[in-house]
């Protein structure tokens, strides 16, 4: 990932536009645009089922705003963001679940059969006590904390430990994708305190809401947006910022920014545990809003398709992953309603036109587009 | 999850020449003709199916698709259900079982259908229950798996795993051996699968001599069939499940178990997983189901005829695609009898529904929402059909059994 010298200023970051042609408005306007789509014209034009849609979409998008950050700035490919968005799902998840274990009706039959009230996974894989650390997420802090503080520490410690060797480039790539791997092996294979293949279904309410009326519905979409934009805009700070810039000259020439005094592998761990933060965070929304925490969302496929978002959007467009995770999510779901044997090819399609025709996503399109106005 | 299919023969051709077929199509007319089919919806009442048509699980459970729209297109060409024709959603779970919970939802409230007919893996299905609960939808769930569940919005139309399992082992001690050898694989269905049977065996008055699991995909039994060798059981009760099978069953029968010298049961191999394994591989070795395609009826005949009349001849029928056709019929009868199409309405009404299918006479339980069913159990033959040599009585189904 090193050596690029001559990449392309970063569209809708520090570059000023010269000209205010409409498109370098859009780019100055990126977020207050995508604000105004996703705070007033989405909630407003959807039903309540495609707002569930949007949001399941929207949930996406944290990892790909991650990847923008960690691949498009630090130059660190991750094929194992869903790590981290697992993390945050199943930390939520765990938290769901026993308040749900706690108010349990059917869980009386099955306790009946088995002779304990724990979560149902649990009572039917026999296990008979509530793990150690299945313990603290029956307080809401605590979870809420984890869900920020875990990752970001698990995320650090991968990262520095690989940068300091200067294992980098595609071989750290290759450790994310196996440790992607082999968390979703592991959580399968723990099926009496992870709920293996089946996952973490099957949750109520949180802190006592119901989590199906439309008003909690409606609530948890808004916290999901607010919570995406506060993303986007850190990440926008971190780009504008004096460590941006020494990230992005890391990304292009690593050597001589260790010549020059730095530190790399501080700084590429660093960015490496704030995408992480907020993979785990986006996870921790969709296991809310979509009902379970499952290995399906942890594993190299996931990863990849969330690598896949941001390249959609644009590698260097932090606003444009945003929309890369919508339009593929829009795109997945129109297609297998529409094609259910075949929507497949047609995805498969989608991402082979972006990859040969758009090698710089939406974000990069646009440039492109800005650049030939602006020559004229 | 439940079990993993082996192979469905000429799948992929089948679904990449109908595949070629439609985006030729597609590109030609794109989209109004989804908004035709809803207009008219009038005097129809729509249903919806929901499986796996792409992923790792379609392999096994595409099939019970096919086996589903006969039964509605049987149903439509016999008049509807009270003259209303069945207009068939099929929405793809894709092996993802968020996306089972998505769709689901999708199903229930933007088109409204009567009922689903949907989810194979036990995964899928625990995904989708919330949402069919919290919508008051209709599921009928049609593949054998490890009970403990109940759901109001759901109707089970395959055997749980008492009807499956206590017939079997009782059988086996009485006629077979009391020396018994568990294997499966490691998830909820064989794990319950063998709390049930320990209990059984011990009341039989014979002795489990070995119990092991094996992870989902495990192609390495070397060392299990060596230990099986010392242990010398009189029977082997397998719940290996998937794919897992053709390594199983081929490594026995290199290590010189076969069909001929060793009694093995297995519960989740049946008809559909036989060309995967091979035929040669399973002869002379036992399944338990609650049907075969070779059973002697007349509801049978005519739906093993008619299935490969529409899908073609090499294909074969069984379990889960007889019930999946059954709970199709189910629901038509339900709804008539209820003369109402609203869930409430037909889950009452199917308390104590009876049905003549393929695998016999079939009976609702009173209120468990679990079918009365025949253990069976078969030997297969050298091409992969099973030969019944058992049948029980109708077993009262019991999800939530007493140990």
């Amino acid at each position: 990932m090193a050596n690029r010298i001559a990449e392309p200023p970063p569209p809708g970051a520090a570059t000023p536009a010269p000209r205010a042609s409409p498109i370098a408005l859009l780019f100055k306007l990126g977020l207050p645009i995508l604000a105004a789509l996703l705070l007033i014209a989405i909630p407003s034009f959807l039903g309540d089922f495609r707002l569930g849609l949007a949001a399941k979409y929207l949930c996406l998008a944290f990892p790909a705003v991650a990847i923008v950050l960690i691949w498009g700035y630090g130059g660190i490919l991750s094929l194992g963001q869903g790590i981290f968005f697992g993390l945050g799902g199943y930390m939520m998840a765990m938290f769901l679940k026993l308040e749900a274990a706690a108010q349990d009706n059917t869980g009386s039959a099955l306790s009946q059969f088995y002779g304990s009230n724990l979560p149902d996974f649990m009572v039917w894989n026999s296990v008979e006590a509530l793990p150690w650390w299945w313990l603290p997420f029956h307080h809401l802090w605590f979870t809420l904390g984890a869900i920020v503080i875990i990752p970001a520490v698990v995320a650090f410690a991968l990262a520095y430990a690989n940068f300091r060797k200067r294992v980098g480039g595609v071989y750290f790539s290759i450790i994310t994708l196996a440790l992607a791997s082999i968390m979703a092996i592991v959580i399968i294979g723990q099926q009496g305190v992870t709920g293996g293949a089946n996952g973490i279904t099957d949750f109520k309410t949180f802190v006592g809401i119901d989590l199906d009326t439309e008003s909690a519905k409606r609530g948890m979409y808004f916290t999901t947006v607010v919570l995406l934009l506060l993303s986007v805009l850190a990440g926008m700070f971190i780009i504008r910022s004096g460590f941006g810039k020494v990230l992005v000259a890391i990304r292009d020439r690593e050597d001589r920014v260790r010549f020059s005094g730095y530190d790399p592998a501080m700084f590429k761990a660093f960015i490496f545990a704030v995408g992480a933060v907020i993979s785990a965070i986006g996870g921790a929304m969709f296991t809310m809003q979509v009902g379970l925490a499952s290995p399906s969302l942890v594993g190299i496929v996931p990863s990849i398709e969330m690598v896949i978002y941001a390249a959609v959007g644009g590698r260097l467009s932090l606003v444009g992953a945003v929309y890369g995770a919508l339009i593929v999510g829009y795109a997945k779901t129109t297609f297998s309603e529409n094609f259910a044997e075949h929507w497949f090819y047609f995805i498969g399609g989608l991402f082979i036109l972006v990859t040969m025709f758009l090698p710089q996503g939406i974000a990069g399109l646009l440039d492109r587009f800005r650049a030939s106005r602006d020559r004229n | 999850m439940k079990r993993r299919g082996v192979t469905v023969s000429n799948f992929d051709r089948r679904k990449f020449i109908k595949t070629s077929g439609v985006v030729a199509a597609a590109s030609a007319l794109p989209f109004p003709m989804i908004n035709i089919r809803s207009a008219g919806a009038a005097e129809t009442v729509k249903v919806g199916i929901l499986h796996s048509l792409t992923g790792t699980i379609a392999i096994a459970e595409a099939s019970v698709v096919d086996a589903e729209k006969l039964a509605i297109e049987e149903i439509n060409k016999a008049g509807g259900v009270m003259g209303r024709q069945i207009e068939t959603i099929v929405e793809d779970g894709a092996s993802d079982w968020p996306t089972f919970a998505e769709k689901a939802r999708k199903l229930l409230e933007k088109d409204k259908v009567a009922a689903i007919f949907g989810c194979y893996t036990s995964a899928s299905r625990k995904a989708t229950l919330p949402v069919v609960e919290k919508l008051k939808g209709l599921l009928y769930y049609p593949t054998y798996y490890e009970g403990l569940e109940q759901s109001p919005n759901i109707l089970y139309t395959a055997q749980e795993a008492t009807q499956s399992v206590v017939a079997a082992v009782n059988w086996l001690a009485e006629k077979k051996g009391k020396k018994f050898y568990l294997i499966g694989s490691d998830y909820i269905w064989p794990r319950t699968t063998n709390k049930l049977a320990k209990p059984t065996i011990a009341k039989a008055g014979g002795t489990v001599v070995g119990e092991s699991y094996y992870p989902l995909g495990s192609i390495e039994f070397a060392s299990e069939v060596n230990k099986i060798k010392a242990a010398k059981p009189d029977v082997i009760l397998s719940t290996v499940v998937g794919g897992s099978n053709v390594a199983f069953y081929k490594q026995l029968v290199a290590a010189g178990l076969t069909g001929k010298n060793q009694t093995l049961l297995a519960l989740a191999v049946s008809e559909e997983e036989a060309s995967g394994i091979g035929p040669e591989n399973l002869e002379g070795f036992l399944s338990c189901m609650g049907y075969f395609q070779s059973l002697k009826n007349p509801a049978n005949e005519r739906f093993v005829k008619a299935f490969k009349a529409k899908y073609g001849a090499n294909r074969v029928t069984g379990d889960t695609l007889a019930c999946g056709y059954t709970s199709v019929y189910l629901w038509k009868l339900a709804a008539e009898k209820a003369k109402s199409f609203d869930v409430p309405a037909v889950v009452a009404a199917s308390a104590g529904l009876e049905f003549e299918g393929p695998e016999g006479k079939i009976k609702f339980h009173a209120s468990n929402h679990h079918l009365y069913k025949h253990a069976r159990i078969g030997t297969f033959r050298k091409d992969g059909q099973i030969d019944m040599i058992f049948e029980s009585p109708l077993i009262e189904p019991n999800p939530f059994p007493k140990l």
